[in-house]
């Protein structure tokens, strides 16, 4: 079980069980995109709010595995605040870093380094991915 | 009991292989059978006036006798087709297309198995005809009474499902075909998950056409078989057009050849069927009713021993296959998955292409073990065990 403990950290069933900035709202300015994994029954939304280029808020709401909503929540305090392109790069990052593949080391992944524990189960990296993959649909 | 264990190459001692209901493991003999076709002959069928050719047509249109007569149908009633989703597909593009008109009725039910109802959703909306639910019993069944209330003279066709691939239940499919006869309307069984252990003889059902797929029987993927009435198949036209489905070709039309070549156009999975054919040889000798049996013991020994694991929740108490869909409490069904992952038991979750049970129970992901003839209690024992520890992980992390 010691990778699966690894994949388990505190970080994400804190998330998981206290998720942040749950529940989208109803405002303008906001954009939103959805994606489902109907297989497992991941379905999150992310909710983005750009102004003079700086990502001001970003929601999510949902349900799914504990990877997916945790990644969710992470995501949201994550990325608030940075300005559009270095959220993109971040959010690529990420994505790079959950699939195992080589990636921009010189960022500050903060608790968001701790989904690399999906890299050992291949079938939880999309968990991981999907609302990343969703907030970049919200800045396109 | 014979340890069938042996027979199946996949398996290695502490691997428990419990996801049968998605697809069987493959004898050696299957293998054998695939590796003979290759080996040996690699020709096409039909074509070649050469002793290859002409024994690989033999072994292939063999195995159609085969087939026929482990479901009690007559030769000509056997189409070789890619499995029981492209088997639906034939039959609701060409023969619902056919005969269904605005305001006709199909009857399905929230069990199917999606390639059970998509065909018909599809060509519900093509012409017109309504899509009509069975309402389930408080259990998820299928049950007469309410069969009974939901057909009417506009009922065209039944899309019956023999055994539920979530819920494990088994249809009434006699009682069923006779209600669905006397109002007029034909009888599509798929047998998907029933061929592999429960004997069926559509003869004696009565049901219009049926289809399932070698792969859920011990049998390789790529082939499987749409049985139909003779008469309904010859009134169908080809949904595929090529080689090896005609007589003559003239500049502006065609003949196609009698059913089944008609439906069989281009170069078909040879080395498929020669599998096939192995896998029901192994399913006659072991017998049907004595997998049936020790599946459902199996099934009944993991219900039971999960009833006494505290936070599990299970769907399907009374499931008259080998087939148990289950959840553990507040541990979302893919966080439960990598742990039996990681203990080397494979099994499934998800949805099981069939949404609609999942709406009925109330719930969008399940597991699902599902047993076979290669599966003992030994197996049911370590699954047990690896649920209770998974049951105590995820408690420990805090779910
Ligand atoms: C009840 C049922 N019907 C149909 C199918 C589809 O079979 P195939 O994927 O071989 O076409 C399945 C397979 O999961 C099934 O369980």
């Amino acid at each position: 079980m010691a990778d699966l403990s690894h994949m388990y950290r505190e970080i994400i069933m804190e998330h998981y069980k206290h998720p942040r900035n749950k529940g989208l709202v109803d405002e303008e300015g906001y954009n939103k995109h959805r994606i489902k994994n109907p297989s497992c029954g991941d379905d999150i939304t992310i909710q983005s709010k750009v102004e003079d280029g700086i990502v001001k808020d970003v929601r999510q709401d949902g349900s799914g595995c504990s990877i997916c909503c945790a990644s969710a929540s992470v995501l949201t305090e994550k990325l608030k605040g940075m300005d559009v392109s270095e959220a993109k790069h971040f959010a690529d990052a990420y994505l790079d870093l959950v699939a195992g593949n080589s990636y921009d080391e010189s960022l500050d992944f903060g608790e968001s380094k701790v989904f690399e524990g999906v890299r050992k189960f291949p079938s939880r990296i999309k968990c991981a991915s999907i609302p990343w993959k969703a907030f970049k649909k919200t800045i396109e | 009991m014979k340890d069938y264990k042996c027979d199946f190459p996949q398996l290695n001692d502490d691997y428990v292989y419990i996801d049968s209901a998605a697809t069987t493991l493959t004898p050696t003999t299957v293998i054998d059978a695939i590796n003979d076709y290759y080996r040996n002959y690699s020709v096409n069928i039909h074509r070649g006036m050469y002793k290859q050719s002409y024994e690989a047509t033999e072994i292939y249109e063999n195995t159609r006798r085969k087939a026929a007569a482990f479901i009690g149908a007559k030769t000509e009633e056997i189409v070789y087709t890619r499995g029981t989703t492209s088997a639906l597909n034939l039959l609701a593009q060409r023969y619902g297309n056919r005969i269904l008109k605005k305001g006709d009725d199909i009857v399905v039910s929230e069990l199917a198995h999606h390639s059970s109802l998509l065909p018909w959703q599809h060509i519900a909306a093509e012409t017109g005809a309504n899509l009509r639910y069975v309402p389930l019993d408080s259990e998820g069944r299928l049950i007469v009474d309410n069969i009974k209330k939901t057909l009417s003279d506009k009922t065209k066709i039944v899309a019956l499902t023999h055994v539920s691939n979530v819920m494990g239940y088994l249809a009434p499919v006699k009682e069923v075909t006779e209600l669905a006869h006397a109002v007029g309307a034909k009888v599509v069984l798929d047998c998907a998950q029933a061929v592999s252990h429960v004997p069926i003889d559509v003869k004696q059902l009565n049901v219009d056409f049926m289809a399932f797929s070698a792969h859920k029987m011990l049998g390789p993927t790529g082939i499987g078989i749409l049985y139909g009435k003779h008469n309904l198949l010859e009134s169908m036209e080809p949904l595929e057009y090529g080689g090896d489905m005609v007589d003559f070709v003239e500049k502006d039309h065609a003949v196609w050849k009698d059913v089944p070549q008609r439906f069989e156009a281009g170069t078909m999975p040879i080395a498929s069927v020669f599998g096939l054919a192995k896998a029901i040889d192994y399913l006659e000798a072991v017998g049907l009713d004595h997998i049936h049996d020790h599946i459902v013991k199996l099934a009944k020994m993991t219900i039971d021993g999960l009833q006494s694991i505290e936070d599990v929740t299970i769907y399907n108490e009374h499931s008259d296959s080998g087939i148990v869909t289950f959840n553990l409490k507040n541990v979302p069904s893919h966080d439960a998955l990598s742990f039996y992952a990681e203990e080397n038991v494979a099994l499934r979750a998800g949805h099981h292409c069939a949404m609609l049970v999942g709406k009925k129970l109330g719930v969008n992901s399940t597991l699902r073990a599902s047993f076979y003839i290669y599966n003992d209690e030994k197996d049911v024992h370590r699954f047990l065990d690896v649920t209770k520890q998974a049951v105590d992980y995820f408690r420990t992390l805090g779910f």
